[in-house]
């Protein structure tokens, strides 16, 4: 359940986030899921890729820095107040959350989440049966 | 591990003597250069200055200064204070720019150079049992001879292979039990690495000793020598127109070069206003010399920046110790009345595990202030997901660089192998103030 991603430190400079897709492009790789957290100085482009481990290693043959972090997704129903109580689960088993993304494209929300504790959070999702989305999944949007 | 000292006599003379040895050579000095070479009485002339100006150390700071310019405005032999019929060896560097700096000894330069050179061997622990081999060129750079005469007068058995030829330096180092390497720094590295991917084990080299110069090289780029060749590496430093190596050398505690002052005598001067600084500062170092026949220099400008110690060192030794030279003064910038060299945030950089040495320092200036920012690159597993550690990363590098050059910096981490790389002069700084 413990999904791939990759984070790539980016300078805040004209066209640099396109040439990361651009390259991943060219190889054939595909994006699943992305966000760009910023800051005045930097951003960190983080993304959930088809081969996190080919991804990686282009990227750093272009000179990127690259991280791969472990993340979980899981969907929601895209109802009022669905995300607020999946969190709670987390909340209240101690789980902390370093940062989640997320898109509702139709009757569910699909979410990333960065945990401070990824094998306790899936376990607790699991617990209360919640919808975890595998890697191969994700994978295969 | 004690080792011994070449010349007991001087370079461990107390302070107060070495002082009379210097004054009384410093008087001979002026007296030969004002009366045997023009340039120097006309500079002289020109500030009223005579020889009787000129009693002690303490009057080096009335002389005027030379630097390379007046070498090349004098060239060839135009600084000479022998006639040529005196001179028996020339050298010449190569001039990136225009006309190259000749320098001219006599007999007994030969004799000081091979004395100095002694010391500075001594100081490493090589000896008449060693065996040297010198991969400095030869020719009319003054390395590989200046090595080569300290390897004869300290007995050792010399092996004058020249710089390059990677193939055969590494035969000889095995088959002659090479004790001794004297290169450049970035060639001794260049080596490690040959012997790493030969066949040669280096358990079965006799290689004990490096003697490296002729370029600057930081702390860190020596103990990586170190380890990958298992010696232990001492720097040495010199310049042709002073008189080549031996100028100063490391000692077994390697805590500053000990400059031979009974034949060169160090100041240290601000470069923006040219006043002698205190003992401890740093600035730029300018060296006298008092016993050079063929060129004595008087006040030459090296652009080195460095800061004196003159506190006796734990081997024994009262010379006066010089930091290793780790930048030039041609690049020192004013920011908000602060001299400010490159090289002091560079050094920061070098200690700090998180950093590398790449930057680049843009100087601006906005509303009537000078501003300081500072692009770095962090090594490669420092960079991560987390922004908080990534801010935190810039700050504890902001706070370090402030505390040793006292001026607030703005610092920008960059991504990896995005800064400028260049053989030598790297383009470290932009300063915009001046395209104003
Ligand atoms: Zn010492």
């Amino acid at each position: 359940m413990i999904i791939k991603q990759l984070s790539v430190f980016l300078e805040n400079r004209a066209g640099r986030l396109n040439e990361v897709f651009g390259i991943l492009g060219q190889a054939n790789i595909n994006v699943s899921a992305c966000s760009v957290a910023d800051t005045s100085e930097f951003g960190i482009l983080r993304m959930i890729v088809s081969d996190p481990e080919k991804a990686r290693a282009i990227l750093k043959e272009n000179l990127f820095s690259v991280n791969v972090n472990d993340v979980i997704s899981f969907a929601t129903p895209n109802t009022p107040g669905a995300l607020s109580r999946t969190l709670e689960i987390l909340s209240d088993a101690g789980i902390g959350i370093e940062y989640l993304y997320g898109f509702s494209p139709g009757d569910k929300s699909f979410i990333v989440l960065k945990s401070d504790n990824i094998e306790k959070a899936i376990e607790e999702l699991q617990k209360h049966e919640m919808e975890l989305i595998s890697a191969s999944d994700l994978y295969k949007f | 591990m004690e080792l011994s000292i070449w010349n007991r006599h001087f370079e461990t003379m107390p302070r107060e003597q070495m002082r009379e040895v210097q004054s009384d050579r410093l008087r001979d000095t002026v007296e030969r250069v004002y009366y045997n070479v023009p340039y120097y009485r006309a500079k002289m002339q020109e500030k009223g200055l005579g020889p009787e100006h000129i009693q002690t150390v303490d009057d080096l700071k009335l002389l005027p200064f030379t630097t390379k310019q007046d070498l090349r405005d004098n060239y060839p032999f135009g600084l000479f204070a022998l006639p040529m019929s005196e001179i028996i060896r020339l050298h010449a560097s190569s001039g990136t720019t225009g006309r190259p700096t000749v320098v001219g000894y006599s007999r007994r330069d030969i004799a000081v150079w091979s004395e100095v050179m002694a010391r500075t061997l001594t100081g490493a622990g090589v000896g008449k049992n060693d065996f040297i081999q010198i991969a400095y060129g030869y020719g009319l750079f003054t390395g590989g001879l200046g090595l080569h005469y300290g390897g004869e007068k300290v007995g050792a058995s010399v092996i004058p292979i020249s710089g390059g030829n990677t193939k055969r330096q590494l035969q000889l180092m095995n088959d002659f039990g090479s004790t001794v390497l004297a290169c450049t720094p970035s060639y001794a590295s260049y080596l490690a690495e040959a012997i790493e991917e030969s066949d040669i084990e280096r358990d079965a080299l006799k290689l004990k000793v490096g003697i490296f110069g002729a370029e600057p090289w930081t702390d860190n780029m020596r103990r990586e020598i170190e380890k990958k060749l298992r010696i232990k590496a001492f720097d040495i430093y010199g310049l042709s127109e002073i008189i080549g190596p031996g100028v100063s050398f490391d000692c077994e505690y390697q805590n500053g070069l000990h400059i031979n002052e009974d034949h060169f005598i160090p100041e240290i001067i601000d470069p923006d206003t040219l006043e002698v600084l205190p003992e401890g500062e740093l600035g730029e170092l300018v060296f006298t010399t008092v016993t050079k026949e063929g060129l004595p220099i008087i006040r030459y400008r090296t652009r080195d920046l460095t800061r004196l110690h003159f506190d006796t060192c734990r081997c024994g030794r009262t010379l006066v110790r010089m930091d290793k030279c780790t930048g030039r003064s041609d690049d020192m910038l004013i920011i908000r009345g602060v001299n400010l060299f490159p090289s002091q945030i560079e050094s920061v950089l070098l200690e700090m595990d998180e950093t590398t040495p790449h930057y680049l320092l843009v100087v601006d200036r906005i509303n009537n202030l000078d501003t300081l920012e500072l692009h770095v690159e962090v090594e490669d597993r420092f960079y991560q997901d987390k922004i908080s550690e990534l801010q935190n990363l810039g700050k504890k590098i902001k706070n370090q660089i402030e505390s040793t050059i006292g001026l607030s910096v703005n610092v920008k981490l960059v991504e990896p192998k995005t800064i400028e790389r260049s053989e030598g002069k790297a383009k470290r700084v932009i300063d915009k103030r001046k395209m104003e």
